[in-house]
């Protein structure tokens, strides 16, 4: 196995996994006040109306046909009746559409983010270094699934890509399933592990406080001063609360 | 029952000038900040006219508030849970920048910098959101004082509401102040909107919060809330608003807009209430019922089986004495004068508003009629609908008649302590006609024209078991150049950690109202400012090093009447001329 296909299918996947935990990890106890969208809405909503729904309906229905596609085994489907054809017809039609829709929206939002004065002003470094490889992820993304799938013969990645995705998650990593993939969908996968290395350090930490206990909560929140210590850190060594020994640490046992 | 206590407060219209004190002093401490500079927690609006945001009472537009279903329950106005999550992606409700108003500074390096030359230099106003030279086109309070009011006055909600036959008669009848902050409700929409669950209602006090660590900047409690009081901090991507000053409040002191008040017409007190009649109060059909409703939802803390019952909730002793000597509970429910401001957003406000006389003083006194005789008063409210309807249409969700009984009740007091003053004797006749005793209304008059300090803020501080917690509360402010690790701006200007708001001890502080000397050093700081003497920085030193004002120390203890002249030249305010 040379020594390339090690450090970009085996090294590099698992240092962007490893930075994406501890990562996310640090910045939620270094940095919860940092944690937000940093909504740009009341500065425009005109395109954001248009953008924003297109790219997070479509990126979300992309999130869940590559789970689809690649943590569950071709065999599987098989197994309920799913056989390639019907797949391949489905993920390629869906899967364009959810592309075209999130990359309208992308390119809306980027053209807005550049255009529109107080939105560009509030954009960050890290945006815009987190919009180069979204970008990137989904232009090779949409490129790939455009030339073999939907105008070239059909690549089956669920027997190269998706093995390997499955192997880096067992442990078992197979560097060469993912070194015979085509260009496109190598670039892809590339461009996805250094977004997936960014994350926890972008706005897209959101995605992970995707507000669904709202559903369940009670509508009105009551909460007891006593409760909400600042919860970005733990007490300070020297700070502890006075409160009284216990006496009963005091007795033998 | 379930007792619980909340910090309210009541604001008496016919006192306020439109000075905007109240305003600057809150902004100078809490809203001085990048992402905030067009937040005002405390604005002041001139009314008629279209307020902040503009036309932020239509709800139709806006969306804010609950409404009634059919099946009697309570839903928010702009859709249910999951509607609010299927438009999470961009708020249709959400208000604009420029719904507010386009901040800006002025380029006052070129008055500094440019060489002398025959023309004077200017300062541009220079936009905070763009950088570029602007065209001031809206503030905060564009209409104050009616300026401009013929091009805007058409788009009052209220005036809206009301005929046009109405609206032509009114501009030349009437124009009053309405200061306003969040109304800490009982029944908060801008809490239910919120998909994080970081707003809260504090147990204690009722103060309600955004829990700056755990907002995610979904902006829905933005467009939740009827009052358009949460703000979105541009800048920090996080919701905030107004705090009723908790760091204050927490060890006794009264809010800074409460504070430095210039017409020392705000009132400040607990009352107690019953939690689990809100949601019941708050659904009843016919609007015009909401106000007894949530009169009904406030206990009286001197039945001893609310006593019992708050103790055994938790409340302490000296909490529920502080609520049986509360300003609030006596306006509220005792004389009955003050009154919601928008029961019909069915949020249940707790700041509640004494409603103005003094435009019906001014009619009378205008015609050459003795404006404190009580039959020309009450002739004179029953005369003058169209400011009565406006009124209505503010406090009462439109129903005129607990309008005229408070504002018979202001004319009552007005005439007889008239009488008292002019050594005419007590009238009991004038107290009887609107229900009261002339006892009682001699306390009213006590409460509202004399208003002393320690009668209009009766606040329990927050207890010493806690104590500790005070400073380290949720709603932290970022500040430029704060501590966050390499410097702003690599997660966002936002990231790092919170600084606590609190950053003098207050104990310190209420210290320092029996010392003579300010105990806090170096720079201005309103919100520690206990009104006592001058706050540091606020003034030069003179030539032998003193800070001036200090003697004004103690001064506002006592609004003794020859001080409280000039306040309003006409209401209850002024009752005392002559004693
Ligand atoms: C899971 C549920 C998600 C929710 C509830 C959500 C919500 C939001 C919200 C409220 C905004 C702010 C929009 C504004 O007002 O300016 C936003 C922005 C953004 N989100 Fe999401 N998001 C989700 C998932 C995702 C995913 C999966 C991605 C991409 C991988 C993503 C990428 C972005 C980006 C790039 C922006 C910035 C848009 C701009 O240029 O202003 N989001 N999101
Ligand atoms: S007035 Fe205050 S408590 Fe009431 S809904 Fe608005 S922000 Fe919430
Ligand atoms: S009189 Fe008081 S409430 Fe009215 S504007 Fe001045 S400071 Fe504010």
């Amino acid at each position: 196995m040379n020594p390339l296909s090690m450090l970009l299918w085996v090294a590099f996947p698992y240092a962007a996994a490893a930075v994406f935990i501890v990562g996310h990890i640090w910045r939620y106890r270094y940095d919860k006040f940092g944690w937000t969208t940093r909504s740009s809405q009341t500065y425009e909503n005109r395109l954001l109306r248009w953008g924003s729904p297109m790219f997070h309906f479509g990126i979300l229905c992309v999130l869940v046909g590559h789970a689809v596609g690649l943590l569950i085994p071709q065999e599987w489907l098989f197994a309920i009746g799913i056989n390639e054809t019907m797949y391949h017809i489905g993920a390629t039609v869906l899967g364009t559409a959810a592309a075209v829709f999130t990359l309208v929206g992308l390119v809306i939002l980027i053209y807005r983010r550049r255009t529109v004065g107080p939105v560009f002003l509030a954009t960050t470094r890290m945006d815009k270094v987190m919009y180069v490889f979204l970008g990137a992820t989904l232009f090779f993304g949409t490129l790939a699934t455009f030339s073999y799938q939907l105008f070239g013969t059909g690549y089956n990645y669920r027997e190269t890509i998706s093995p390997w995705v499955r192997s880096i998650i067992l442990f078992q990593p197979q560097p060469e399933l993912m070194a015979q993939a085509p260009l496109f969908f190598q670039i892809h996968a590339l461009c996805a592990t250094a977004l997936f290395l960014l994350w926890p350090f972008t706005r897209l930490v959101h995605v992970f406080s995707a507000p669904v206990q709202y559903l369940f909560r009670p509508y009105i929140v009551y909460r007891s001063r006593d409760e909400h210590r600042s919860g970005t850190r733990a007490t300070r060594r020297g700070w502890d609360p006075v409160a009284a020994p216990n006496p009963q640490r005091l007795r033998r046992p | 029952m379930k007792v619980m206590a909340q910090m309210s407060m009541v604001m008496n219209l016919d006192k306020c000038i439109g000075c905007h004190t109240c305003s600057v002093t809150c902004k100078q401490a809490w809203t001085n900040r990048t992402g905030v500079e067009y937040v005002w927690f405390n604005n002041v609006e001139t009314r008629p006219g279209v307020g902040y945001p503009r036309t932020y009472e239509d709800q139709e537009k806006w969306g804010g508030g609950w409404v009634r279903t059919k099946r009697g329950r309570l839903k928010l106005r702009s859709g249910g849970r999951l509607n609010k999550l299927a438009h999470i992606f961009s708020n249709p409700n959400l208000p604009g920048v420029h719904d507010y108003y386009e901040p800006w500074t002025y380029d006052y390096d070129m008055l500094l910098n440019t060489p002398a030359g025959e023309q004077t230099p200017v300062a541009r106003p220079k936009s905070l959101l763009t950088g570029q030279d602007m065209k001031i086109s809206w503030s905060a309070n564009w209409d104050d004082d009616l300026g401009g009011s013929v091009e805007t006055m058409q788009d009052d909600p209220i005036l809206k509401k009301m005929s046009e036959q109405v609206h032509a008669e009114f501009e030349q009848a009437f124009m009053f102040y309405l200061p306003r902050i969040c109304e800490h409700c009982l029944n908060p929409s801008c809490v239910a909107s919120c998909p994080s669950g970081a707003m809260y209602k504090r147990v204690e006090d009722g103060i309600v919060l955004v829990d700056q660590d755990k907002c995610r900047g979904w902006r829905m409690c933005v467009s939740g809330c009827p009052y358009k009081k949460v703000y979105f901090n541009h800048k920090t991507g996080k919701a905030e608003k107004c705090t009723l000053c908790y760091p204050r409040i927490e060890v006794g002191l009264p809010t800074v807009c409460s504070e430095t008040c210039v017409g020392r017409l705000r009132y400040l007190g607990l009352v107690l209430y019953d939690v689990d009649r809100v949601a019941e109060a708050a659904s009843v059909e016919n609007e015009h019922e909401l106000l007894d409703a949530q009169r009904d939802v406030i206990l009286d803390p001197f039945d001893p089986e609310v006593i019992e019952a708050a103790a055994r909730d938790g409340i302490p002793s000296d909490w529920i004495e502080a609520a049986q000597n509360s300003p609030i509970y006596k306006l509220i429910k005792q004389y009955r004068v003050a009154l919601p401001l928008h029961p019909e957003y069915r949020t249940m406000p707790m700041v509640w508003y004494i409603p103005p006389l003094s435009p019906v003083v001014d009619v009378i006194t205008g015609s050459g009629n003795d404006g404190e005789d009580a039959r020309n008063l009450f002739a004179a409210i029953e005369k003058l609908r169209i400011p009565i309807e406006y009124l209505a249409e503010l406090f009462t969700a439109g129903d005129t008649k607990p309008v005229d009984a408070s504002l018979r009740k202001l004319a009552a007091m007005r005439s007889y302590m008239r009488g008292i003053n002019l050594e005419e004797g007590r009238d009991e006749s004038i107290a009887q006609t609107v229900g009261m005793t002339g006892t009682e209304i001699e306390e009213m008059y006590r409460l509202l024209a004399i208003a002393k300090y320690n009668d209009r803020y009766v606040i329990p501080a927050a207890h010493a078991e806690t104590a500790r917690e005070l400073d380290e509360l949720a709603c932290s402010l970022d500040y430029e150049g704060g501590p966050g690790m390499g410097g702003p701006n690599r997660f966002g200007t936002s990231s790092g950690h919170p600084v606590p708001v609190a950053v003098e001890n207050f104990h310190a502080l209420a210290n320092r109202q029996t010392s003579d000397r300010s105990a806090v050093t170096g720079r201005v700081n309103l919100l520690n400012w206990d009104g006592n003497g001058s706050t540091d920085g606020l003034f030069p030193p003179d030539a032998h090093g003193e800070v001036d004002g200090e003697h004004l120390e103690g001064e506002h203890l006592d609004a003794d009447p020859r001080g409280g002249g000039g306040v309003g030249d006409h209401g209850p305010g002024d009752e005392n001329r002559g004693g």
